[in-house]
């Protein structure tokens, strides 16, 4: 998105394809309950592309989010995971990444994903070295869109020129 | 995992072609169809309320998407190097887009003086109707810009190449100066069209366009758009309320928050193109696509014909001036190279050393140029923009946007040089006589 934190992050295109293809379960830890709030959008949005979503915030513990029974910590979760995606400040990553480390093996972790805004380079080191899959300062939703076709529909420009037919996905 | 998305390093000619086109997955169909439909059926209520609250991505009514309109959007916006656009239905409803969705009824901009007439007269009274306030200036000096900055101002304005004088503006330190100030640089970019120039490689944070010239480039279709680089912080300051403040006609939704780098652009659709309706017809779309596919091509030849046709009027008996940035002699020679590499366009004026009745003279007796109100047509036009386009302009603001009682502009079309040529002299020497 910028450039403020440190100099511009390039994600290919076949490797954040690659991960939301795979991916099946995320943890989105700072999901909001109110519907008006972007975690929230985020979170519908990829419960309607049939990914399980698992709420964690701890001021809606225990109440559902979407449906969804939200968790307090991420350590309640139950597993398997495959990614946590943290909708928090970009100082409040840094402890988050590295719980996501901590449990990466009893979870089947394999993706920490830091939303458009949130960076912490240091901790997306911690994670690499840890065997992790980083993205930092991108939006699932957003990616999801561009990558496999919505997002042209709203004039945003994707890069993604093909001559293909394309297909869609649900 | 960061290597460089590979889709970036493709040519602006493969780009003019394929970018936002894809084969429509249902059929098969190559060519962009032409949705020609108002609505769009939902899957179900959730559905519908998703798209109602912005929550996804999809169709929903015309007046705010439509799958061949997007199509365009996205090919403008990845033309320009942008991040997102929004196409409305001319240049000055794209121009309306942008400042409603900039500024609060007491706001101000500053804009160049030098600027297509109509736009003189949108910014200096019909905005001012709706609180919105223009400072004009002569924009040959960058720092007149910083002058005549106050606090109220939200943007900086102004035309890179400008109609109608073959003007050519530094842009550069005039974003500089913007960025400064923490509002954005928007640049109305028609007249050079992104495959002269690139405004945003040089700062700017929107670019507009009148699609209806070179973009469509066949004298067909109105058009406009309007596009967002991705790269303004518009929660820098708090000068942007209306995309960073929650929004009461979106239930409390905040646009950059929610949309991030592309926010503005998704703000200018929902709801300054919602609320007022100036849409983009499919046709209209279709038609600006099948253009800008031929836009590389037909640039190099407007460009190599005005060329030609300026060195031939510069050397001709009845003409007083020719002022077109890519003539050697050109006071603006040095910034067209910096901005317009690939050449200066095709609209430029001259004025005859017999005035004002030569100039009549001239416009009635061509016979293949055609007399009327447009620029970037494959046909040659020619205009007396003092009693057309800028007649809404006193005598001192005709002079000073370069539309004066001798001036004649002409937008070169893609005919043969030497036919332009030929008609061009019977007309001077007529004048003349």
């Amino acid at each position: 998105m910028n450039d403020r934190h440190g100099k511009p992050l390039h994600y290919a295109d076949d490797h954040l394809r690659a991960i939301l293809g795979r991916v099946r379960t995320i943890a989105m830890v700072g999901a909001s309950p109110k519907w008006i709030r972007p975690s929230n959008f985020v979170m519908k949005y990829l419960l309607g592309k049939g990914y399980r979503v698992i709420p964690v915030n701890p001021a809606a513990a225990g109440q559902e989010i979407l449906g969804q029974r939200a968790y307090g910590h991420l350590n309640e979760v139950p597993g398997p995971l495959d990614m946590v995606d943290i909708f928090r400040a970009s100082d409040a990553a840094g402890a988050i990444v590295d719980e996501v480390i901590s449990l990466a093996p009893e979870k089947s972790i394999s993706v920490v994903w830091m939303q458009l805004g949130v960076r912490d380079d240091a901790a997306a080191r911690r994670a690499e070295a840890a065997s992790l899959i980083a993205v930092m300062d991108r939006c699932p939703k957003i990616e999801y869109g561009r990558l496999f076709g919505e997002l042209s529909w709203c004039g945003v420009n994707t890069g993604i020129i093909s001559a293909k037919r394309p297909v869609m996905h649900p | 995992m960061t290597d460089k998305d590979k889709n970036r390093a493709l040519g602006f000619e493969t780009r003019a072609i394929h970018a936002g086109s894809h084969p429509e997955p249902v059929t098969g169909a190559r060519n962009t169809p032409i949705f020609q439909t108002t609505s769009y059926v939902f899957e179900d209520v959730d559905h519908a309320a998703d798209l109602f609250n912005l929550q996804t991505f999809g169709f929903l009514y015309s007046r705010i998407t439509n799958p061949t309109v997007a199509v365009l959007e996205e090919r403008i916006a990845n033309l320009e190097g942008g991040r997102a656009a929004v196409c409305a239905a001319s240049g000055h409803a794209a121009q309306f887009l942008a400042f409603f969705t900039l500024l609060e009824p007491g706001d101000e901009f500053v804009a160049s003086r030098n600027l297509y007439g109509g736009s003189v007269t949108q910014f200096g009274h019909s905005f001012k109707r709706l609180g919105w306030n223009c400072h004009f200036v002569d924009p040959l000096e960058p720092e007149n810009f910083r002058r005549a900055l106050t606090p109220k101002c939200k943007a900086i304005f102004l035309e890179g190449l400008a109609n109608p004088g073959g003007i050519v503006v530094d842009m550069e330190p005039v974003a500089e100066i913007a960025h400064e100030a923490g509002i954005p640089l928007i640049v109305d970019n028609t007249m050079a069209s992104p495959y002269l120039c690139r405004p945003i490689e040089w700062g700017a944070d929107l670019v507009i366009h009148s699609t209806t010239k070179f973009l469509s480039g066949h004298g067909t279709s109105m058009g406009g758009a309007v596009v967002e680089s991705g790269r303004f912080d518009w929660a820098q300051n708090d000068k942007f309320p209306s995309l960073t403040q929650p929004d009461p006609a979106y239930h409390g939704l905040t646009f950059h928050e929610t949309f991030g780098d592309f926010g503005f652009t998704m703000k200018a659709r929902s709801v300054a193109l919602r609320d007022f309706g100036p849409a983009l017809s499919p046709m209209n779309a279709f038609l600006t696509i099948t253009g800008i596919e031929t836009l590389p091509l037909r640039m190099e030849r407007h460009v190599a014909n005005a060329e030609k046709i300026t060195r031939f009027l510069e050397g001709h008996p009845a003409v007083a001036w020719v002022s077109y940035a890519g003539l050697e002699s050109s006071p603006y020679r040095q910034l067209a190279r910096k901005y317009l590499a690939k050449g200066a366009g095709s609209v430029f004026t001259f004025g005859l050393k017999g005035g004002f009745e030569a100039g009549v003279k001239v416009v009635e007796s061509v016979n293949l140029f055609s007399h009327l109100a447009n620029v970037g047509d494959t046909r040659s036009l020619i205009i007396h923009p003092a009693s057309t386009t800028h007649r809404q302009l006193d005598k001192d603001q005709q002079v000073a946007s370069g539309a004066g009682p001798d001036v004649i502009r002409l937008s070169i079309g893609l005919e043969s040089a030497d036919d332009l040529i030929d008609d061009l002299d019977l007309a001077l020497n007529h004048a003349a006589a």
